[in-house]
């Protein structure tokens, strides 16, 4: 469509400016204040410099809990994107079945987080839990809160359960709108059903499952609530990841100045991915049009 | 190359099609000539998709069989029948170069590159795209993507017969015409058996030798396109074909005379007194206006449309058209109409009377 | 007149194969999906003494106690009514300001546009986290702790954004010439927007909908930081019952099936939008 310029726009879009400005641009600003501050207690601030940036960039709680979030991040998106694919190729397009399949694969999506976390917690223990239970009886020694690869192995299970139908669901669409024709004409090419997937298929997925995999990638970036049910960032601090430690250090430690020092760097890492989801986004539209 | 049979062909989408109405495709039994041009002509839901797609192995027939030089391919699937399909809309290989895409039917079928490369060269010289086959597929116009889809259809030597659906329905309008004729000349040259469906009249009336119509699942006359204009065997081949189409009159027809409203009209042959339905059908090409001679009839409207005149007339209570030369001249006080007798046909329940010679 | 359904038929002996792999692939991942979920449903169905004593698969002495205590037990049921009034606040006030902000980018270009769509972009992806403490500081000192107000407006971070791209992928496919139609017939932009307009996009309206009902639903952090008491939501209810001695797992489980519940009506009422919505790639 043909854009015109016009500056009166900005009156439809001030509310929304208003509003996410107050949700945002102000909360952030305080965080700056206390990255930049410290106190002697009682709600007395002094000017403090980069120290709490260096002190962060120094330690090995904020590299630990980052290399911890990137090795989760990386894990669930080598599992989600590739699943969520053949799942989405196996999904039957058209008919009753299409719409049984949509619903119950959708069901994960809309649980509460926390009840995600309970649901696994539950599972996973070896009294009332169906996996603990059954691990149990197989001999399989499986405790999630007292070993490091059970924490691991649960919260990624954990994720894959829940978010996987995401990605199959946008890979999906991206199927459905392949029509019929080039099925057809790929057939009177006599072309394997590997030389369709790579030929056909993936082309026409790769817009939407790239934003998937962003998505993805972002989403887990920021998890908290249902690793935290689960484990509590335990065994010790194995599972302790970027959200879970920040939040303890602002909330549970009220260490102002370090947890504002994280924030700032958890949100400039975001800002670099959604630069790139941005680019890629625009240029898959301009493509489209 | 082959000939194709159908053989007692019907289908219906249905699983338990009760009457003829709930079959798409009527019975059918009919020849396609080795090496023919044909024309597959009718509007749209007459079912010359589903006859095309049943013929290319898309889909299988309800009843009946269909044969390539005698060899019964009813079930074989679309690979084994070595046809080539070119669809509404483009279907390239975007991520692939022109190149490639033309060599792909040859890859898959394993064979050596030298070959291939041979091949591709051909055929990329035939639909005039040489300059570029290192190219990208994706970005290039619809017109050229089609030439592709042919080209591709074509890369294999021994493919018996191309199946175009409607084709030239995303190119823009003037290329066309060049496309039109790039498939004649395909044809002249090389001698497939190419069977072209399409809505457009005048598509089917310049591709083909025998233009083959149909209308509500049946095939109702085929011919050339001469015997589509002066011999149509159904009311429906008068009226799509021609503009205007043929003027249908109900009438009564005793022996060499027609009676419409108790004026007689002459026919070129004698009929026994036909049953059902009895109509006559003239062309506007053979009606004529004058002031003198003729049946009454009321001028309504008269369009020029530079090449002729198309005179839009109340006869008794019918709407008839009359075609009359650029140059004829047109009065309010012309209120005669004549019929040329020897291109009048009777038609009975829609279908077309043979007479004797009067 | 697709051909795809004839296709299984006419390559019979691989067809059969192929029809079968994918139901096998199906039904293994959707018994996945939905085993965790039937075996809470199964302790929601027992009582306490049961779960903890004996392990089966099915609840030997069926009961409804569980639903019981929540349906009348204020302190629980609270929690589901704090819950859908703060997610309907916010899908309402997500969707009101989101509406026209779409509408301006999808027709006009205006000095910082690209800047401030990338803006909103990057508060759809911001961590909660982030937000947790200044939010609690910014709304205890507006004196709106403990409202449900504050928590729709705290959601309002990612899902004006998220409104606003989806709205805008639907906006852009309705031609310009609509409008300029409506202005020449003498409407005014506001009767123009509601009487023509909104309809034209009422499934975008709808999958926006539905998106911001599912992320203020799901969203735990923000919503257990910003109450205590008038507002907790019931993801809160839930996760202050685990961590006490003696958890009621019967109940737990009941609350937890009824949280699934809201979700699952909507999407049954959506399911025909889902696969647009998914399709814009906009989520």
């Amino acid at each position: 469509m043909n854009k015109t310029v016009n500056q009166k726009a900005w009156f439809l879009v001030l509310p929304v400016l208003i509003l996410v400005a107050f949700s945002a641009v102000i909360p952030l600003m305080t965080v700056v204040n206390y990255s930049v501050q410290d106190t002697f207690g009682q709600n007395e601030f002094f000017w403090a410099g980069l120290i709490w940036f260096e002190d962060m960039l120094a330690s090995d709680r904020m590299w630990d809990a980052l290399g911890r979030q990137l090795m989760f991040s990386g894990i669930i998106l080598a599992i989600q994107a590739p699943l969520g694919i053949f799942v989405a190729l196996n999904m039957p397009k058209s008919g009753i079945w299409s719409s049984v399949c949509l619903v119950l694969m959708s069901l994960p999506l809309l649980i509460p987080w926390n009840v995600v976390g309970t649901i696994w917690q539950i599972f996973g223990r070896a009294d009332i839990g169906l996996l603990g239970y059954t691990l149990d009886a197989l001999g399989i020694n499986y405790n999630y809160t007292q070993d490091t690869l059970d924490a691991w192995v649960t919260l990624i299970v954990m994720d894959v359960w829940h978010w996987t139908s995401l990605v199959a669901l946008l890979a999906f669409a991206g199927l459905k709108s392949i029509p019929d024709a080039y099925y057809q004409a790929a057939k009177i090419d006599q072309a394997s059903r590997w030389k369709v997937f790579r030929y056909i298929e993936l082309p026409k997925m790769t817009g939407v499952l790239t934003i998937a995999i962003l998505l993805r990638f972002m989403d887990s970036f920021k998890i908290y609530t249902e690793p935290f049910v689960v484990t509590g960032g335990g065994p010790g601090n194995s599972t302790t990841l970027l959200s879970i430690d920040l939040v303890k250090m602002a909330l549970g430690q009220f260490d102002l100045g370090p947890a504002a020092a994280f924030s700032i760097m958890y949100f400039l890492v975001i800002l670099l991915v959604s630069w790139v989801f941005y680019t890629v986004m625009t240029n898959l539209d301009k493509q489209e049009g | 190359m082959a000939k194709i049979t159908l053989d007692n062909l019907a289908h219906s989408y249905l699983p338990n099609p009760a009457s003829e109405a709930d079959f798409a495709l009527k019975e059918l039994n009919h020849d396609w000539e080795d090496g023919a041009a044909y024309a597959l002509l009718g509007s749209s839901g007459c079912g010359k998709s589903t006859l095309l797609n049943i013929i290319s192995g898309l889909l299988q027939p309800s009843q009946g069989r269909i044969l390539f030089d005698g060899e019964d391919v009813t079930h074989a699937p679309t690979t084994e029948r070595n046809i080539a399909q070119v669809f509404q809309f483009p279907v390239v290989y975007d991520t692939m170069t022109v190149q490639d895409n033309l060599a792909f039917p040859l890859r898959n079928r394993g064979r050596d590159e030298g070959y291939v490369a041979q091949r591709v060269q051909d055929i990329a010289h035939m639909i005039g795209m040489e300059g570029v086959l290192r190219r990208k597929a994706q970005g290039l116009t619809a017109d050229a993507k089609q030439k592709i889809s042919l080209g591709r259809g074509m890369v294999r030597e021994d493919v018996n017969a191309l199946l175009f659906d409607e084709p030239l329905t995303v190119i823009d309008p003037h290329m066309k015409w060049e496309l039109r004729t790039q498939l004649k000349t395909l044809h002249r040259d090389f001698g497939h058996t190419m069977i072209y469906v399409t809505h457009d009249q005048t598509e089917a009336l310049t591709f083909a030798d025998k233009v083959v119509v149909m209308y509500d699942g049946r095939v109702v006359q085929i011919g050339t396109p001469e015997e589509l204009f002066e011999r149509p065997e159904h009311t429906f081949v008068g009226y799509f074909i021609g503009s205007p189409g043929m003027n249908v009159i109900p009438a009564q027809v005793q022996g060499n005379r027609a009676v419409v409203n108790g004026s007689d009209i002459p026919l070129g042959q004698a009929y026994r007194p036909p049953e059902g339905k009895v109509e006559i059908g003239v062309r506007p090409e053979y009606a004529r206006l004058s002031q003198t001679e003729g049946l009454p009839v009321q001028v309504r409207r008269v369009e020029d449309v530079g090449r002729h005149k198309i005179i839009r007339a109340d006869f008794f209570g019918q709407d008839i058209n009359i075609i009359a030369g650029e140059d004829d001249h047109v009065s309010a006080d012309m209120n005669r109409v004549t019929f040329d007798a020897d291109h009048v046909n009777v038609y009975a329940n829609d279908w077309r009377v043979q007479g004797e010679a009067a | 007149m697709t051909d795809m359904t004839a296709s299984k038929v006419s390559s019979r002996p691989r067809g059969l194969l192929r029809i079968n792999s994918r139901l096998v692939v199906m039904t293994l991942y959707l018994v996945f999906l939905m085993l965790p979920i039937y075996w809470l449903l199964n302790m929601s169905f027992k009582t306490n003494s049961e779960i903890l004593s004996t392990f089966s698969l099915w609840p030997r002495d069926l009961t409804f106690a569980n639903y019981v205590t929540i349906l009348t037990d204020p302190a629980w049921y609270t929690g589901y009514i704090n819950s859908i009034i703060y997610v309907t606040m916010n899908t309402v006030i997500s969707l009101a300001v989101a509406l026209p902000a779409a509408y301006a980018f999808s027709r006009y270009h205006f000095m910082g546009d690209k800047h401030l769509f990338f803006w909103l972009l990057t508060n759809r992806m911001a961590p909660p986290a982030v937000f947790a403490l200044p939010f609690f500081q910014l709304y205890s000192s507006v004196g709106l702790f403990d409202t449900h107000i504050a928590v729709a407006l705290a959601h309002t971070l990612f899902n004006v954004p998220l409104a606003v791209w989806i709205l805008e992928g639907f906006m852009r496919g309705v031609p310009r010439e609509i409008d300029e139609t409506a202005y020449i017939d003498g409407y005014g932009f506001g009767r123009f927007f509601v009487k023509i307009f909104m309809p034209l996009i009422a499934s975008g309206i709808g999958v926006a909908a539905f998106f911001c009902f599912m992320f203020s639903w799901v969203e735990l952090l923000l919503s257990r930081t910003l109450t205590s008491v008038d507002a907790k939501p019931i993801a809160a209810t839930m996760t202050r019952t685990v961590g006490a001695s003696g958890v009621d797992w019967g109940v737990l489980a009941a609350a937890g099936v009824l949280t699934i519940l809201p979700g699952a009506l909507v999407i049954y009422f959506v399911r025909n939008f889902i696969a647009k919505g998914f399709a814009l790639g906009r989520v």
